[in-house]
């Protein structure tokens, strides 16, 4: 029994000093303080927590491939401490994320007009669906008045619940898109740029500028791993008749997921997939498999 | 039929049978913002205290949506057994959560009588059932469904395995699958969210995900979670699949809008028991949630409790493998907080046990809501006790793909700890082969992703 225990220490004292010596880099910060004063820089990579991995150079080819909490090992069957704090404090910037507000400045830089939705505020956008898929009566004579008509593809860039997702993404996505666009003799609109704005304010927006394809490129609801995940909405010709899986989506568009520019080139194929079959959503999935 | 009721010397009246349901339902602000719910706290009492004296049969009279209008209504009819109906028909809502919570009332005379209850009479009697007498009622049944594993007996408790990866990366799904398994995780199914739609995408995981399971003998079932019409192409194009994914509503409508319909469900499973990996019978799976109507503007001014019932109604007709319920993925238009997060979560393992269902649950917030870990974790715990099939298990709890929070691969193991449960039968052997599991209890190995290298 002795013996036993013995030799569990021993074990347990040569994975601290190869966790401390492996791992000395990252755990510096931890351990700076040197003056009492000095903040805690807690840090922000993740943790191979697995103590004794039968490959620890493979379990860290594993944790490089994935964004996903793996390789993280475990206290009894819970997390260790330094990955549940990360965790809570991937959560807390998520949950900031969702209220703040768009910087109006890359807006004019983009050149986008901007339209409101009946949406007045952050509470009523999240709580009440109907206020985000409707624009102010003041936005739909502006977009009478100043829209593009009867052209092939509409674009259309709204905040959603992450204008983090704007500010990574639109810049170098807009322009591919826009390229890839004129590249196959596809024409568009002026881009529209719509605060608070739900998925189906691109029927109502359709409908106005009378296009024959609508792509909303909308911040969706920040994740752990990213508050910079972007999704593309695309349908051809919206009606009253329209369900939701007649539009065909393409999701996580970011820097740890599909990159912008990537996406941006991605996107106008589809698009000129659309227009070509004229139609989208399950029903495209089908006439393209074909 | 009565609508009005006095209490507090003040009188309510209520228009309908949908009315009555819709102002009986706890606080959700999905029936809020569908302009449905009641307008006071005491209003939703009176609504209890009228349903609580309806009769079965008058809830039988009045569909919340017509049955010629609605062909989630029509298989719920089609499919009731009326000499089970007719028993008990005279029997008020209150009589029923009574019968139930009665210690006559074991699980061989719960699944009969659940085979004379329409959808709206179990939504109805949960309207009277407070969190304690819903675990209850729920521990008491159980119901087992078979694909390549056994799913449901007494004393176990499986995961999904949910390896998802924000581009499908195969290489980083696999990772997680490994840790996953590793964790004990991955006997209900290993399931995959695919970001990439397309046939020849999800074909690529059916197949690394079914090589994985062969090299490997893992005792479970491969599923990418794709549109049912994408993995019937896959299927027809010769992809190994054991277990068909779908989402489904409480209203055609809403159906319509996820792009299904009774006629592809029955196609998809004959398809599937014709072509698919599986032992079978039960070789489909289902995923509802409270709100999804809601968010697709398909309730028809039905409550979201009740259309979740009714979309168990539906479910049953396919004999699924598993039914996932994800209440609290959609935001807090529909689920506001933890506490009615917590709440629906109940509600649905007890309205899918009372429909016979094998049932699990994904105690789910996003990062719009007004949630957070600690919510999840008592929803998690509670629905545990209440006995659910199976939970979800996601690496450290964060769907990197989803963007949102799900159990972990370390609350799986917590939940079978706290609870003294052991995984599915077969699964528990292989667990123990491959050295990850001894007398119930993960070994040193575990949690290790390189075992399977």
């Amino acid at each position: 029994m002795k013996q036993v225990n013995l030799d569990e220490l021993v074990d347990r004292v040569l994975v601290e000093l190869a966790k401390q010596s492996s791992s000395s880099a990252k755990k510096e910060p931890l351990q700076a303080g040197a003056h009492s004063s000095d903040p805690i820089y807690f840090p922000e990579d993740k943790e191979m927590g697995v103590e004794k991995p039968k490959d620890r150079e493979s379990l860290e080819r594993a944790m490089s491939r994935t964004p996903a909490r793996i390789g993280i090992g475990r206290a009894g069957t819970r997390m260790k401490t330094r990955s549940y704090l990360q965790f809570r404090i991937d959560q807390a910037a998520a949950r900031d994320a969702v209220t703040k507000d768009i910087g109006e400045d890359l807006l004019r830089e983009l050149g986008l007009p901007i339209l409101q939705t009946k949406s007045a505020d952050m509470q009523e956008y999240l709580m009440n669906l109907e206020s985000g898929r409707r624009l102010s009566d003041e936005s739909v004579r502006w977009l009478e008045q100043n829209g593009d008509k009867g052209k092939d593809v509409q674009i259309v860039v709204s905040d959603g619940l992450s204008t983090s997702a704007i500010e990574a993404n639109i810049p170098d996505l807009l322009p591919a898109l826009l390229q890839g666009l004129a590249l196959r003799n596809i024409s568009t609109g002026k881009p529209v740029f719509v605060k608070r704005g739900r998925v189906w304010v691109q029927d109502q927006i359709a409908s106005i500028v009378k296009c024959k394809a609508v792509i909303s490129l909308i911040g969706e609801r920040p994740g752990l791993a990213t508050a910079e995940s972007l999704s593309a909405y695309m349908i051809y010709q919206p009606s009253a008749q329209t369900v939701e899986s007649d539009r065909t989506v393409i999701s996580n568009i970011h820097r740890g997921g599909t990159p912008p520019i990537e996406a941006g080139a991605y996107l106008a194929e589809l698009l000129d997939d659309i227009l070509r079959y004229q139609a989208s959503g399950v029903t495209l999935a089908r006439l393209r498999s074909r | 039929m009565k609508l009005s009721c006095v209490i507090r010397k003040q009188h309510y009246q209520f228009s309908s049978v949908k009315d009555v349901l819709a102002k009986a339902s706890e606080e959700k602000s999905g029936d809020q913002m569908s302009r449905i719910g009641a307008q006071s706290a005491l209003e939703r009492m009176a609504a209890k205290v009228v349903l609580s004296e309806m009769l079965l049969s008058d809830i039988y009279e009045n569909p919340v949506i017509a049955y010629e209008d609605d062909e989630v209504t029509r298989i719920i009819y089609d499919d009731l057994n009326l000499t089970v109906y007719n028993e008990i028909k005279h029997w008020t809502v209150g009589e029923l959560r009574d019968y139930i919570l009665s210690r006559k009332a074991r699980m061989p005379e719960l699944t009969r009588l659940s085979r004379g209850l329409t959808s709206e009479m179990i939504a109805a009697v949960a309207k009277l059932m407070s969190s304690i007498d819903l675990v209850m009622a729920s521990q008491k049944m159980r119901y087992q469904a078979y694909c390549n594993t056994l799913i449901g007996e007494p004393g176990r408790l499986a995961f999904r395995c949910q390896p998802n990866h924000p581009i499908d990366d195969p290489e980083g799904i696999l990772a997680s699958i490994k840790e996953g398994l590793s964790y004990g995780s991955g006997d209900a199914v290993i399931g995959i969210n695919p970001n990439n739609d397309s046939v020849e995408s999800v074909t690529k995981l059916l197949v690394m995900s079914h090589e994985f399971i062969q090299r490997w003998q893992i005792p479970t079932q491969n599923c990418v979670l794709a549109h049912i019409t994408t993995q019937m192409q896959a299927l027809r194009n010769g992809a190994p699949i054991s277990l068909m994914f779908q989402s489904l509503a409480g209203s055609q409508k809403a159906n319509e809008a996820f792009g299904v319909s009774k006629e592809i469900l029955d196609e998809g499973m004959e398809l599937m028991l014709r072509y698919g990996t599986a032992t079978g019978p039960n070789v489909m799976y289902f995923e509802t949630g409270q709100g999804s109507e809601v968010s697709l503007d398909s309730h028809e001014g039905v409550d979201m409790q009740t259309l979740e019932s009714r979309t168990y109604g539906f479910c049953r007709h396919w004999k699924p493998f598993m039914v996932n319920n994800v209440s609290g993925f959609i935001g807090p238009e529909t689920l506001y907080d933890g506490r009615q997060m917590i709440r629906a979560d109940l509600e649905d393992l007890f309205m899918g046990k009372m429909h016979g269902l094998p049932m699990g649950i994904a105690p789910t917030y996003t990062n719009h809501m007004y949630a957070d870990q600690n919510d999840q974790e008592i929803a998690g715990m509670l629905t545990a006790l209440a006995g659910a099939n199976f939970y979800m298990g996601v690496p450290g709890g964060d769907d990197v793909m989803l963007s949102y929070q799900d159990t972990s691969y370390h609350d799986d193991a917590s939940l079978r700890e706290i609870l003294g449960l052991r995984p599915l039968r077969e699964f528990e052997q292989w667990l123990e082969k491959m050295g990850i599991m001894e007398d119930g209890r993960l070994t040193e190995y575990a949690g290790d992703l390189t075992i399977f290298d």
